[in-house]
C-alpha cells in the first residue's frame, strides 16, 4: 500500500517540480551559462562583443593585481561569516530561550532594518563612521583612533557594514534551528557532568549544526559577491572581486572581462557550497541508509 | 542515622502558585522511593531540586548528610532518567553512554571498558553503534539507565520513566526497572502519576497533593488505610459517604449517622469524637453483593441498593448501584454469579455488605477534593443517560 502510493508519488514529482525546474533553467542555468561563453568571446572598440572565441580573457586574469583582490575577497567574506556565527548563535540561542510573545518582539527586532533599503542603511554607516561624526570624535578622544585617522574607506570598515547587513541572515536559520531543538538535552547534559558551556559546545551547536550549514552559506555567499558595501565604505585599498566586475562592466565596457570574473566568483561560490551540501548530504544517507 | 537525602522545609513558588510547599522529607539510603500524585503536585519540581535543576525558595536539600541546595546539577553525584529519555540524538548509542565519563575526562580505555560492560548489561552490544532515532522505546529506555548508571551516582532520579511507551511495554520495564534496582543497589527515586507503578515498584510511596505530601508509607499501608480523603480517592476507588460520628461503641470503633442508612459501624483510628463530621470511605471490592438478607451480625453493615449498571471486565465484574442518595462502585471476583441461570443485572434489588473495619473514616475533605470524588458518579450519570435508565430516588 505505502509502495504503491510511492511509486504513484514518484510517477507525478516531474510535473510538479516542473514550474520551479523551468524557473531555474530560464532564470539561472541559462543566463549562468550565458555569462561562462562570454568568457570566451572577444570585444569589440565600442564595449560589445564580437564574433568568434578567444582565450585571450581567461589570460588576461592573469592580472597581478586579482590574486590579492581575490585573496581579500575570500578572506572578508570568510571573517564577516565567522563573526555573523559567533554573533548570531548566542542571539539564536536566546531568542529561542525567550517567552513567545517577546520572542516575536526579538525576531521583530531582526527583522525591522530590512524595512529600511539597503542603500538607506549603508549611506548611515557612512554617516556614523564620517571623520567628522561623533562616533571617530569619540574614539578619538579615548585615544583609540588617531585624530587624523578615518574610520572609512578601509578593509575594516567593510568588514564592519558586512557584518551588519549579513548579521540577520545569520540569525534567523540558526534561530529556525533553536527553537526546534529539545533544551531538555542540555538540562540532560548538565545532569551527566557536562558545565554550561560543554553542555552549549558538545550538545546544542551539533544539535543546530543544519542551522549552522544554512547560516554559513547564506553569509558566505552573499558577502564573496559583495559589491555596494565596498564600494560605499571601503577604498581602493579593500577592492573585492565584485567592484573590480563592476569597473569591468560599466567603467570598461569590457564584458568578457567581467564575465570571466564573474565565472571564477561563481566557481569560488559554488565549489564550497556544493562541498558543504555534498556533506551534509552524505552524513543524512548514512543515517537513513543503515535505517532501512 | 539520618536519613540518605533530605528535604528540609522546602518551598518553591511559580509566579504566586506554591508548587513545593514546606516539604519535609527522608529517603533512605538505597531505597526504591516514588513521589506519587497528580499532574501539578509538586512531584517533579521536588526531583528537580534534587537534581539540581531548581533551586528552592525556602529550605534545604541534603544528600548524604551534605548540604547540596546550591550545587549546580553537573557537581552532583545524582543522575536522571528523564520523561523522554532526553537521548542526544547526534550521538550513537554508544556514545551517549560515554557521554558522563568523557566529560568528567577520565582515561580513553577505562572509559572504553565501562561502556562495554553497560552495553553488555542493557543487551544493546548489537546496537551500540546505532543512532537514537533507530532504536525502539524500550531500548532508549536502556540506553538512558546505562548513561545514568555508567556514572555511578549516589541516586538515580527517574521522571516518570514509563509515560512515553505503550502497555506491555511499560509492564516488562517495570519489571526490568525493578531488577536494576536489585543490582546497582543504589537509591531510586521515581516520579510517578501512575499509581500502579507506584505501588507495584516502590518500598516506600508519598503521595502528594497540592505541593504537600498527604501520606508517606509503604504501598500496602497508603492503599488500605489512606490518612486523607485525597489519598483515598487518589489510590484506587473508593466510595465516600458523609455523615456525622453518632456514637462511640469500642475504643475502636463508631457508629455513624449517615443519611439513608441507618446504625452504620467504622473503624476509628483518628480518634474522632461524637458530633465530628466525617467522611466514611470503603473501597468497591471490599463490598460484597447478596440477593439475600444477610443474618444480622455485629461486625457487619448492610444497606438495601438497586443495580445500576453491570460492567463485565474479565478478572473482576463492577456494579454500579444506587443506595439512598449515593451511587456505589462494587467489584466483585468472578463466582458463580457469571455463569448463574439468573445473574444480578439491571435494576435488581440486592444487599449489600462489608466488614465494619474495611470502612476507614476521614475528617472532612477539602473542597479541593471534591472534584476528583465527583468522578465515578459523573461517570455512572453518563452511562445512565446512555442507557436510559430512569432516575432512582
Amino acid at each position: 500500500m505505502a509502495e504503491s502510493r510511492g511509486l504513484l508519488r514518484r510517477r507525478h514529482e516531474p510535473w510538479i517540480t516542473l514550474p520551479s525546474l523551468l524557473w531555474l533553467i530560464v532564470l539561472f542555468a541559462v543566463p549562468a551559462a550565458i555569462v561562462f561563453a562570454i568568457a570566451f568571446k572577444p570585444t569589440d572598440p565600442f564595449g560589445g562583443i564580437a564574433a568568434g572565441w578567444t582565450l585571450h580573457t581567461l589570460q588576461s586574469l592573469g592580472d597581478p593585481n586579482y590574486p590579492a583582490i581575490l585573496w581579500r575577497t575570500i578572506w572578508l567574506a570568510v571573517l564577516t561569516t565567522a563573526i555573523c556565527l559567533l554573533l548570531a548563535t548566542p542571539t539564536a540561542y536566546f531568542i529561542a530561550r525567550t517567552p513567545v510573545r517577546q520572542r516575536n518582539l526579538l525576531l521583530l527586532a531582526v527583522v525591522v532594518p530590512f524595512w529600511t533599503s539597503f542603500l538607506v542603511r549603508i549611506f548611515a554607516w557612512k554617516v556614523v563612521l564620517h571623520p567628522d561624526g561623533f562616533v571617530k570624535h569619540v574614539l578619538a578622544a579615548l585615544h583609540l583612533v588617531p585624530a587624523d585617522g578615518s574610520l572609512l574607506y578601509h578593509a575594516g570598515a567593510v568588514l564592519l557594514v558586512l557584518v551588519y547587513t549579513e548579521l540577520p541572515f545569520a540569525i534567523l536559520p540558526l534561530y529556525a534551528a533553536a527553537e526546534k531543538f529539545d533544551f531538555r538535552l542540555l538540562e540532560a547534559a548538565r545532569d551527566l557532568g557536562a558545565g554550561p558551556l560543554r553542555s552549549f559546545w558538545s550538545v546544542f551547536l551539533p544539535g543546530i549544526r543544519r542551522g549552522l550549514l544554512t547560516a554559513t552559506l547564506v553569509t558566505l555567499i552573499p558577502a564573496l559577491g559583495s559589491y555596494v558595501v565596498p564600494d560605499l565604505v571601503g577604498g581602493p585599498t579593500s577592492e573585492m572581486l565584485g567592484n573590480k566586475i563592476a569597473q569591468r562592466t560599466f567603467v570598461d565596457r569590457n564584458l568578457p572581462h567581467a564575465s570571466a570574473l564573474s565565472a571564477l566568483l561563481a566557481l569560488a561560490v559554488l565549489v564550497p557550497s556544493a562541498f558543504a551540501i555534498t556533506l551534509a548530504r552524505g552524513k543524512r544517507d548514512a543515517q537513513s541508509g543503515s535505517e532501512a | 542515622m539520618p536519613d540518605f537525602i533530605q528535604f528540609e522545609d522546602v518551598s518553591r513558588q511559580y509566579g504566586g502558585v506554591r508548587a513545593v510547599d514546606h516539604v519535609t522529607l527522608g529517603i533512605r539510603k538505597g531505597e526504591f522511593f516514588s513521589l506519587l500524585g497528580p499532574s501539578g503536585c509538586g512531584k517533579t519540581t521536588l526531583l528537580r531540586m534534587l537534581a539540581g535543576f531548581e533551586r528552592p525558595d525556602t529550605g534545604r536539600v541534603l544528600l548524604d548528610g551534605v548540604d547540596i541546595t546550591e550545587l549546580p546539577p553537573e557537581r552532583r553525584k545524582v543522575n536522571t532518567i528523564f520523561q523522554n529519555y532526553a537521548l542526544f540524538p547526534h550521538l550513537s548509542v554508544r556514545q551517549n553512554i560515554a557521554f558522563g565519563p568523557q566529560v568528567a575526562k577520565r582515561p580513553r580505555r577505562e572509559v572504553d571498558d565501562d561502556v562495554e560492560k553497560m552495553l553488555t548489561l542493557i543487551q544493546m552490544r548489537d546496537h551500540a553503534d546505532k543512532r537514537i532515532d533507530q532504536i525502539s522505546g524500550g531500548q532508549k529506555q536502556r540506553v538512558a539507565i546505562a548513561r545514568a548508571l555508567i556514572n555511578k551516582p549516589a541516586v538515580l532520579l527517574l521522571d516518570e520513566p514509563l509515560a512515553a511507551l505503550d502497555l506491555k511495554l511499560r509492564q516488562r520495564m517495570l519489571i526490568e526497572l525493578d531488577m536494576v534496582h536489585d543490582q546497582v543497589g543504589i537509591t531510586f527515586v521515581f516520579v510517578t502519576h501512575d499509581q500502579g507503578e507506584a505501588m507495584s515498584l516502590a518500598d516506600r510511596v508519598a503521595v502528594m497533593n497540592a505541593g504537600r505530601i498527604d501520606q508517606l508509607g509503604r504501598p500496602a499501608e497508603i492503599y488500605e488505610a489512606p490518612q486523607t480523603s485525597f489519598v483515598a480517592a487518589f489510590i484506587g476507588d473508593s466510595n465516600f459517604f458523609e455523615g456525622v460520628v453518632a456514637e462511640t461503641l469500642d475504643a475502636e470503633h463508631v457508629r455513624l449517622s449517615i443519611d439513608g442508612f441507618h446504625d452504620l459501624r467504622a473503624f476509628n483510628d483518628k480518634n474522632l469524637r461524637v458530633g465530628d463530621r466525617v467522611v466514611l470511605s470503603v473501597r468497591p471490592e471490599k463490598i460484597r453483593i447478596l440477593r439475600e438478607q444477610p443474618a444480622p451480625s455485629p461486625d457487619h453493615n448492610v444497606a438495601r441498593a438497586v443495580v445500576d449498571d453491570v460492567i463485565y471486565l474479565g478478572t473482576h465484574t463492577r456494579y454500579w448501584l444506587r443506595s439512598a442518595e449515593y451511587r456505589l462502585a462494587v467489584e466483585q471476583q468472578h463466582n458463580r454469579f457469571v455463569l448463574d441461570e439468573k445473574p444480578i443485572t439491571w435494576k435488581d434489588e440486592v444487599w449489600l455488605q462489608w466488614h465494619a473495619d474495611d470502612g476507614f473514616m476521614l475528617e472532612r475533605y477539602a473542597e479541593s477534593d471534591e472534584a476528583l470524588m465527583a468522578i465515578p458518579p459523573q461517570r455512572v450519570g453518563e452511562l445512565d443517560a446512555a442507557a436510559g435508565v430512569d432516575e432512582h430516588g
